[in-house]
C-alpha cells in the first residue's frame, strides 16, 4: 500500500518539472474563461440566471476528452520505452500498486485543474444575489471527478500497451470518445442491446444527470466499474507481459 | 547464494537460453561470460524476479524464483543494462525514490552513504539526464546497493566507464563481493579474469564452461605457442626444429633470433626443443609457452567444430 504513495508522488511531481502541465492548464483556462465572460456578459445584457454549471462544464467536459490522454500517454509507455520498467518490475512492487500509483497521480493533478474552475463560480457568486445553489455546483464537481477517474482509468491501460506516448495518446482518445459518442448509435431505438448500449455510453452518465445538479448512485456505480475495469486490464496486461 | 537447475528460457519459438544449471556461494564473485545474444542479460532477468523462465527452477537467496518471486526481489539488487533512469530527476531525488520503493529505514542517511560509496555525492544535485555516462552508471550501481542486497546481479557493470573508473569500480565489487553474492556479465574477458573467483561461459544459450579463470586458461595449455630465442647465428634452425614430431610450424619472429613455435595440441615440447637447439650447435637464449589467455579459451570454446561462430540458439532448437 505504501507503494501506491511513493509511486503516485513520483508521478505527480514529474508533472510540474516540465512546462507542459503549466501550459496546458493555462490554456484550458483561458478557453474556458472566454466562454465563460462571453456567457456572463450575455446573461448580464439579456437578463436571466447564470448557469455557471453549464457554461463550465459543458465546454470543460468537451476538452477533457482531449485533456487526459495527455495526462495518461505517458504513465506507463514511457516506462517501457526508456527501461526503467525493468527496475520497477525487479523492485518488491506488486503490479496493481504500480498501477494504482500511476492512476492517482494522474487523477490527483486532474484534480488540481479541476478545483482551478471554481474560480469561474466565486466570481459569478460575488455577483449574483442571493448566490449560486451550492448542491448544484458540489453534484456537478462530484460527477466530474468520477467521470475524469474512468477516462484516465482508460489512458493509464492505453499507455501500458504502448512504449510510444503518442500512439498511447491517440489510442486513449480513440476510446474515450467511442465511449463518449456510442449512445448516439441507439438514440432512437429500444431493446435490450439499446439499453446496453446506452449504460456502456460515457456521456449519458454526465448529461443526464450531474450535469443538471443531480448525483445519481447508479452513475457513480458506471464510473467506479470502468475505473475498476481498465485499471485491472492494465494490471494483467503488464503481469502477463512477464511471461512472454 | 544463487542456485538454478535447467533453466531454460524461449521467446516465442526463439530459445534464448537452455538447460542453464550453475550456483553463485555467498562471497564469490561469479563471472558470466559470453557473445553478443549469448543469452546473459536473459538469465539475469530470470535471477532478478523480472520474468519466470519457460522451465527450470531455482533459487535466490533463499527464494523460490516462481513461487517467492517478491521475496527474491527484496533481497536483490540489480544492474540492468544500459543503466535505464528517469532523466528529469536528480540523483538525490531518484535514490530517495528507490529508497521509499524499497522501505528502507533511515533513508536519508542511507542515500547518502551509498551516494559516497559509488562517488556520485559531488553530483546529488545533478539532474541524471545531464550527467555522463560513466556517472549515471554510478547512479545505477548506487540503486542496486540502497537495500543492502545479499545477492548483487550486474549486467555488464565495467561499461560506460574509462580506465581509471574502472580501476575504482573493479576495487568496489571486490569489497561489496566479499561478504554478498555478486554475479556480473561482461563480454571483455580481463574484467572477468580479474574480477572473478568463477567464471561460466555461456554461448548460443549453453554454459559452454565453467571453472576459476587460472583453470580454465590451464585447461587448454597443451597446444599452443612457444617463444624460442637464440643468440647470434640461427642458420637452419626452423628447418631442423620443423623436422620434429609434434611441430607443427616454426616461424621467424624478429630479426634477433626469435622464433614463434606452433606445436600439435597436447604436445608440450619444449625439453625435445631445448635439447635440439644445444645439441645443434646454437646458444639456446630464451623458451617459453604462452600461457593461454581467457581469449583464447573464450574463442577456442565459443567456435563450433567448423571453426565457424556459434549457430543462433533459435536456429539449434
Ligand atoms: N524480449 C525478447 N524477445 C525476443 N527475443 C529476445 C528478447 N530478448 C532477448 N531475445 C533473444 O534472446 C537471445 C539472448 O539475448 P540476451 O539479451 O539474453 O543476450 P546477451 O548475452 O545479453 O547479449 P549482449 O551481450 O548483446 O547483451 C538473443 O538471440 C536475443 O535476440
Ligand atoms: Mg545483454
Amino acid at each position: 500500500m505504501r507503494n501506491i504513495w511513493t509511486i503516485a508522488k513520483r508521478e505527480f511531481n514529474q508533472y510540474f518539472v516540465s512546462p507542459a502541465a503549466y501550459v496546458v492548464a493555462f490554456v484550458f483556462l483561458l478557453i474556458l474563461g472566454i466562454i465563460f465572460y462571453g456567457q456572463l456578459g450575455g446573461t448580464v445584457v439579456y437578463g436571466g440566471s447564470p448557469q455557471v454549471v453549464q457554461w463550465v462544464f459543458g465546454p470543460f467536459v468537451t476538452l477533457v476528452l482531449f485533456l487526459t490522454p495527455g495526462v495518461t500517454m505517458r504513465l506507463l509507455a514511457e516506462e517501457q520505452r526508456s527501461g526503467t520498467m525493468e527496475l520497477l518490475l525487479t523492485a518488491p512492487l506488486r503490479e496493481w500498486e504500480l498501477v494504482i500509483g500511476k492512476w492517482l497521480a494522474a487523477f490527483a493533478f486532474m484534480a488540481v485543474v479541476i478545483f482551478l474552475t471554481s474560480i469561474y463560480f466565486l466570481i459569478t457568486n460575488a455577483f449574483t444575489t442571493p448566490g449560486l445553489d451550492r448542491g448544484t455546483i458540489l453534484a456537478a464537481y462530484v460527477g466530474f471527478l468520477f467521470m475524469c477517474a474512468a477516462m484516465l482509468a482508460i489512458g493509464v491501460f492505453t499507455s501500458s500497451l504502448f512504449v510510444n506516448q503518442i500512439a498511447a495518446f491517440f489510442a486513449t482518445m480513440g476510446v474515450s470518445l467511442a465511449l463518449w459518442l456510442v449512445g448516439f448509435l441507439f438514440q432512437q431505438e429500444t431493446g435490450v442491446v439499446a439499453d446496453i448500449v446506452n449504460y456502456i455510453d460515457l456521456s449519458g452518465h454526465f448529461y443526464n444527470n450531474f450535469y443538471t445538479g443531480v448525483i445519481d448512485l447508479s452513475d457513480i456505480v458506471y464510473f467506479v466499474s470502468i475505473t475498476a475495469l481498465f485499471l485491472f486490464l492494465t494490471t494483467r496486461t503488464i503481469e502477463s507481459r512477464r511471461w512472454r | 547464494m544463487i542456485e538454478v537447475n535447467a533453466l531454460t528460457k524461449r521467446y516465442g519459438q526463439r530459445t534464448a537460453i537452455q538447460d542453464l544449471t550453475f550456483h553463485a556461494n555467498k562471497g564469490e564473485i561469479v563471472g558470466f561470460l559470453g557473445p553478443n545474444g549469448a543469452g546473459k542479460t536473459t538469465t539475469m532477468r530470470i535471477l532478478t524476479g523480472y520474468m519466470p523462465p519457460s522451465e527450470g527452477q531455482g533459487r535466490v537467496a533463499g527464494f523460490d524464483l516462481l513461487t517467492e518471486s517478491f521475496q527474491v526481489r527484496k533481497r536483490v539488487g540489480y544492474l540492468p543494462e544500459n543503466v535505464p533512469l528517469y532523466p528529469e530527476m536528480t540523483v538525490i531525488q531518484y535514490l530517495d525514490f528507490v529508497a521509499e520503493l524499497r522501505q528502507i529505514s533511515g533513508r536519508q542517511d542511507r542515500v547518502d552513504e551509498v551516494m559516497e560509496q559509488v562517488r556520485i555525492d559531488h553530483r546529488a544535485e545533478s539532474y541524471i539526464g545531464n550527467l555522463s555516462k560513466g556517472l549515471r552508471q554510478r547512479v545505477g550501481l548506487g540503486q542496486a546497493l540502497l537495500h543492502k542486497p545479499e545477492v548483487l546481479i550486474m549486467d555488464e557493470p565495467m561499461d560506460g566507464f574509462d580506465p581509471q573508473e574502472q580501476i575504482e569500480v573493479k576495487k568496489l565489487i571486490r569489497e561489496i563481493g566479499q561478504a554478498q553474492t555478486v554475479m556480473l556479465s561482461t563480454h571483455i574477458l580481463a574484467h572477468a579474469q580479474e574480477l572473478c573467483d568463477r567464471v561460466i561461459i555461456i554461448a548460443a544459450g549453453r554454459i559452454v564452461a565453467e571453472d576459476t579463470p587460472e583453470r580454465l586458461s590451464a585447461q587448454i595449455a597443451g597446444g599452443g605457442r612457444i617463444h624460442l630465442q637464440v643468440d647470434g647465428d640461427s642458420h637452419g634452425l626452423a628447418e631442423a626444429l620443423g623436422q620434429m614430431p609434434g611441430i607443427v610450424a616454426v616461424q621467424p619472429a624478429g630479426k634477433d633470433g626469435r622464433f614463434d613455435i606452433e606445436t600439435a595440441p597436447g604436445v608440450d615440447g619444449r625439453a625435445k626443443i631445448a635439447q635440439a637447439v644445444v645439441n645443434g650447435g646454437w646458444s639456446l637464449l630464451e623458451l617459453h609457452r604462452d600461457k593461454a589467455t581467457l581469449e583464447q579459451i573464450f574463442i577456442e570454446l565459443t567456435k563450433n567444430d567448423n571453426g565457424e561462430a556459434p549457430a543462433q540458439p533459435g536456429a539449434a532448437a
